[in-house]
């Protein structure tokens, strides 16, 4: 149980790891985006995870990044394909970012320093713990920004929508361009070091 | 687009780092000083070059043709990862000045999603061969640019008085978006005003 909530808090992907910002940053405009974002990684990472662990003694040593690398694209092919069909509202918008899940530096990072090295339930429980974190911290950052952003919270697309009185009609618009992103993840990371350092003691 | 309008649109407007979130994690993690940030902006630009033209090669001559388009992430990122192997290899064999100073860099730039990800642009956007390359070209100058302004910005804060907690990445962060609100200058409507669009 300590092991997936390492996630959360003292091994935060986003916050404290900094893994996995590139596409998580550009999707985190909407709360709804950002679960969507969440649940491709999490399958990927959690596939990635058992077929890695799985094959850690099988893959040899020099190759271990292309042969990694070609399991997580493969992955990440599946959950495209999948979201075109079954969700093509949200594979639109989240658009070239699915694909570039391959290249989220989360799912690499806890095949090389995690799954390759322990069990397959070892690993599950990893690739929950991480896919957690990712989310918890993905979905902060999307609900500081769609808040502030659009004054608006979007559960789903259509009728899922949320306003806030007086912030759905003047919403501070930066926070919803890329520079606002950037600000946001910075005070988040901050605010995530010093509850680090609160809860420890 | 002109080639013109292109060079324009990813070094300045489409900025890769500071208005698509691509290459976020070396923009971080390589900006602490100019001379890495240089490096790494010149090895990047130089992959991006080469991947953008060879990856549009591959989308055209063969996974449009036999129809498996669907392997494409699979393909392009395979293809990325030789080609930084093939350019390392190369690179340290013919120039070994040159190595020195990029080669620790060029085994990062596999997952630097900035690569992936202008070669996908490029294909989604149906640029020529011409066209491809010479977005991937500007896309890198464009990484390079935001970097160097970074690792400028960077070495300054080593000597200012930082709160504890907003000490290293996340001031790099809040730096980063301040430079990302400056480049929101460079919008579309500058761009036709350039280029006559």
């Amino acid at each position: 149980m300590k092991d997936i909530f390492k996630g959360l808090l003292r091994e935060n992907p986003i916050f404290v790891l900094a893994l996995g910002l590139c596409p998580s940053l550009a999707v985190s405009t909407t709360v709804n985006n950002a679960l969507g974002m969440s649940a491709a990684t999490f399958l990927v990472l959690m596939g990635s995870n058992i077929v890695i662990s799985l094959l850690r003694k099988q893959i040899p040593d020099d190759i271990h990044i292309p042969a990694y690398i070609v399991v997580i694209a493969t992955f990440v092919t599946l959950v495209d394909m999948t979201m075109q069909a079954y969700f093509p509202a949200l594979s639109e918008s989240l658009g070239i970012f699915i694909p570039l899940i391959v290249v989220n530096c989360i799912i690499l990072g806890r095949a090389e320093a995690f799954a390759s090295k322990n069990s397959v339930g070892a690993s599950v429980i990893d690739a929950v713990a991480m896919g957690l974190g990712f989310a918890v911290g993905l979905t902060s950052i999307a609900l500081v920004r769609e808040v502030f952003g659009a004054g608006t919270i979007t559960l789903y697309p259509d009728g899922g929508v949320l306003r806030i009185p007086g912030l759905a009609d003047s919403p501070a618009l930066v926070f919803a361009f890329p520079a606002g992103a950037l600000i946001v993840v910075g005070f988040l990371q901050a605010f995530y070091r010093w509850l680090g350092e609160v809860t420890q003691k | 687009m002109t080639y013109l309008g292109i060079i324009l649109t990813y070094v300045f407007v489409s900025n890769l780092v500071l208005s698509q979130f691509l290459g976020l994690c070396p923009f971080i993690g390589v900006s602490k000083n100019t001379e890495s940030a240089v490096g790494m902006g010149f090895a990047v630009t130089f992959v991006m070059s080469l991947a953008t033209l060879i990856t549009w090669a591959l989308q055209r001559f063969v996974l449009v043709p036999l129809n498996i388009v669907f392997l494409q992430t699979v393909t392009f990122i395979l293809v990325i990862a030789s080609l930084v192997q093939l350019v390392e290899m190369a690179v340290r064999k013919y120039s070994p000045p040159l190595y020195q100073a990029l080669g620790i860099y060029l085994p990062l730039i596999t997952t630097n999603c900035g690569v992936l990800g202008i070669a996908l642009i490029s294909v989604n956007a149906d640029y020529g061969p011409m066209e491809s390359f010479l977005a991937g070209l500007s896309a890198g100058i464009g990484f390079l640019l935001a970097l160097l302004l970074m690792s400028g910005i960077r070495e300054r804060l080593d000597t200012e008085k930082v709160p504890k907690h907003l000490k290293g990445a996340p001031i790099a962060f809040i730096s980063g978006g301040l430079m990302a609100l400056a480049f929101m200058a460079f919008d579309k409507a500058l761009l036709s005003n350039i280029i006559g669009g």
